[in-house]
């Protein structure tokens, strides 16, 4: 169990650092940037704690948000997200999801692509959508939900298959 | 009583779902309304720390580039110089149209750019103990780049031009027509200058200068050059293209600007309202 708290604090502090001093000034064809934080929102251990996990998915949007001066939106975004994962969770691997111990390592390919897929996008539209704040640039903002999605899906599976045998 | 703890205890997921979002939205609206200031933003102890520490790192790699825009200004102003003492020989001459206010101008270096969102922020690394206020405005040896939002002991952050709620008076180098200058957030390279009459005169390549309206900045601070324009739906207004002379993905150094009238202007328009 400590070595879970232990593992989750780290990639929290990392993935906070790593967004905020590399990830943001990326601005790869001028506005796409990937979101590699939701990694911590992806791999939050499936049977842990519910409220400690929204909680704690706030605050690392919030410390996005104070690096970023963008008021709340990465806040607004990962408690969305963190409050609906159940949901993806229990769309994607099926009722088997439901009170076991499964472990996102060990899942099917295809179920944890759809997984990772609805979450992210669920995650940069509602981020998007508060930066834009307004219905006027819809085309720009599907345009940059997609395209910084993508750029998203293939750092975490990279990050994955980076991290593979430390985070299994 | 009983019942209320458990209805809490059983919701207790969605109750704190829903204050946390409002918390969030709360700040994410305050983010957007220009006038307030802040509850809290990167201009804070913490933040700040971890940006400048990178920012010393990364000042490293673009040395050169820093030197050479040094080097240009130098040889502008020493040009300028040369003929300011030519002149004084002829005649006491006072150029009383523009930089009539006294402006102070302070160095300082930025540790955080952001371009790529709509709404996008400086951090620079001065502030109150080195004399940083609240709507001073940002410069490079190069043009405009924003006005100071808030203001910690050690730094500040910087409402860039690039971004949907900021508002400059600009004008025509040529002749004396201003706007506004505004965003729409597409490419970090072209602000938009609306509410220009369309009698005014207008070609591309056209300088636009800050006009001398604001007490932010003084008159004539270069913008850009028209890029293209067109006239508005009821063909009374241009809606101009500027392309920025700074590029704004790489500033490295720039200079903040106090007006020194500022408090006296604004307080004496104060109590013209009030009568």
């Amino acid at each position: 169990m400590n070595s879970v708290i232990f593992t989750n604090t780290l990639r929290f502090v990392l993935l906070l650092l790593v967004q905020v001093l590399l990830l943001n000034n990326i601005n790869f064809l001028g506005y796409i940037n990937p979101y590699l934080y939701v990694l911590f929102i992806l791999l939050y251990p499936f049977n842990a704690n519910q409220t400690l996990f929204i909680f704690l998915s706030f605050l690392l949007g919030w410390g996005v948000d104070i690096f970023e001066d963008s008021g709340g939106i990465n806040a607004a975004a990962c408690v969305v997200a963190a409050y609906i994962r159940p949901a993806i969770l229990r769309f994607s691997f099926g009722v088997s999801y439901d009170y076991q111990t499964i472990k996102f390592s060990s899942t099917q390919p295809g179920s944890r692509l759809s997984y990772v897929l609805i979450l992210v996008l669920v995650h940069h539209f509602v981020l998007f959508l508060l930066e834009f704040f307004n219905f006027a640039h819809l085309l720009l903002l599907l345009k940059k939900t997609f395209f910084s999605a993508v750029f998203t899906i293939i750092l975490v599976f990279l990050t994955l298959a980076l991290f593979n045998k430390r985070s299994r | 009583m009983q019942q209320i703890i458990n209805f809490l205890i059983r919701n207790k997921n969605n109750i704190l779902f829903l204050l946390l979002l409002t918390f969030s939205l709360f700040l994410t609206i305050q983010s957007h309304s220009y006038q307030k200031s802040k509850f809290i933003s990167s201009a804070n102890f913490m933040s700040g720390g971890i940006y400048s520490w990178t920012s010393n790192i990364n000042s490293y790699f673009h040395l050169e580039q820093y030197n050479l825009r040094l080097l240009e200004e130098n040889e502008r102003l020493r040009t300028r110089l040369a003929g300011y003492e030519d002149s004084l020989e002829i005649e006491t001459y006072k150029d009383t149209s523009s930089f009539d206010a006294d402006y102070i101008f302070r160095a300082s270096e930025v540790i955080n750019n952001n371009y790529a969102k709509i709404d996008n922020y400086l951090t620079i690394k001065s502030g109150a103990r080195d004399g940083i206020e609240r709507d001073m405005g940002v410069v490079t040896s190069k043009g405009i780049v924003g006005i100071v939002e808030n203001v910690s002991p050690n730094y500040s952050t910087v409402i860039s031009i690039l971004n949907s709620n900021s508002r400059i008076n600009a004008q025509l180098k040529r002749s004396n027509h201003f706007g506004t200058l505004v965003w729409n957030g597409e490419d970090p390279a072209v602000v938009q200058l609306t509410d220009v009459p369309s009698v005014a005169p207008l070609a591309e390549g056209d300088t636009i200068i800050t006009g001398g309206r604001s007490l932010i900045f003084p008159k004539g601070i270069p913008i850009g050059a028209v890029k293209n324009f067109s006239l508005d739906q009821s063909e009374s207004y241009y809606n101009i293209d500027i392309q920025l002379f700074n590029d704004m993905t790489n500033i490295g150094y720039v200079y903040i600007i106090e007006n020194t009238s500022q408090s006296e202007i604004r307080a004496l328009q104060n109590l013209t309202k009030d009568e």
